[in-house]
């Protein structure tokens, strides 16, 4: 029973907090205490590349798992979306348009019900 | 996205936040949504917001508490999923060289995926660096990703399903437009390749929550390799 979280108690506090010291503490440790003019140079050269690989990495499982399970067919309508929107996102450089576009895409093929 | 160098620190740190702000208004009121639905308090959802400021690891969360996972599983699973800016935070540090550290401390804070990206990428295409730019960018969207999870988290009942609403995907076309950004010469395509591949893999196997930081460590050791012989050949 102690192993399952109650809301609004103080396990759901407990477990919380425990959140965000996973979250702030990855985010600000590296940057305070790393000396960045110190690091060895393929170290830095590595963490250049660390950009684009999470990104990747993030639309990989986003765009490939809908509702939860790997789709690379036709039904996928994350994947068929970001088809086009990779296109405008290539073309135009623009970051805005790139992601309202995206959405109204997403919106538009949901209410026409094929998805 | 941003030529005008006449134009003032903060201006640029605003034009810089508003394709985020775009994007996070959305997400943050489906993780109102999602949090309240699953049972946690309105007011401790704006908290989250505050304090974790993370996509990811917020809806993560709600999704596990909604299905009765244990707190030490929930924080387990939090944990590694946010491996990943441990790496976007030890990438950020080359650039902020120099800084007092409570001020890289307090960038630090304002680390996501986004504000990550969008500086990272500015200075590599020859940002002189200014500190107004990067606490205005980093507020301003931390703003709107608690201003969505106030509207979410309080107005959320009005709200049956976000789906026709299209915000499940404000999170992955915000990471795809991202991407394109990076994709800066031909062996960043090649490295967003394989790295996307074996992202995908390591999910499709049954490692949902660690083929994040696993993939980047060995996607970035990739561009890393092909850099280094490609300059031991010149």
């Amino acid at each position: 029973m102690s192993e399952i979280v109650p809301s609004h108690s103080l396990a759901l506090y407990l477990c919380l907090a425990g959140c965000v010291a996973v979250t702030v503490l990855p985010k600000i440790l590296p940057v305070t205490f790393l000396r960045g003019d110190s690091l060895h140079p393929l170290f830095r050269r590595w963490l250049d590349f660390v950009p684009v690989a999470v990104m990747s990495a993030l639309v990989g499982s986003e765009v490939f798992f809908y509702e939860g399970h790997f789709n690379c067919g036709l039904s996928n309508l994350f994947l068929v979306v970001s088809l086009p929107t990779l296109l405008l996102a290539w073309k135009s450089q623009n970051y805005f348009l790139t992601i309202a576009v995206g959405l109204v895409l997403v919106i538009l093929a949901r209410a026409s019900g094929l998805y | 996205m941003e030529q005008a160098s006449s134009a003032s620190p903060a201006v640029v740190g605003i034009k810089r936040a508003l394709p985020i702000l775009l994007g996070y208004l959305p997400v943050g009121f489906a993780f109102g949504v999602l949090a309240v639905k699953n049972g946690i308090p309105p007011s401790v959802a704006c908290a989250m917001s505050v304090l974790m400021f993370s996509g990811s690891g917020q809806l993560m969360f709600a999704g596990l508490l909604g299905a009765q996972a244990s707190s030490l599983s929930i924080i387990a699973a939090v944990g590694i999923v946010n491996l990943r800016y441990l790496l976007q935070s030890a990438a950020e540090a080359p650039w902020l060289t120099g800084l007092p550290r409570l001020q890289r401390f307090l960038l630090g804070l304002g680390l996501t995926d986004e504000t990550f990206a969008v500086h990272v990428t500015a200075l590599q295409k020859g940002w002189a660096r200014n500190l107004t730019t990067l606490f205005v960018c980093n507020h301003l969207a931390q703003l709107g990703w608690v201003g969505g999870t106030v509207l979410g988290a309080f107005c959320g009942g009005l709200v049956h399903d976000v789906r026709p609403l299209g915000l499940d995907y404000a999170l992955p076309v915000m990471f795809l437009a991202l991407l394109v950004l990076q994709c800066v010469s031909r062996l960043h395509v090649l490295v967003a390749l394989f790295t996307l591949l074996l992202a995908c893999g390591l999910k499709y196997v049954g490692m949902t929550q660690w083929n994040i930081a696993l993939a980047t460590i060995i996607g970035a050791g990739l561009g890393a390799l092909l850099v280094s012989r490609r300059e031991r050949h010149e």
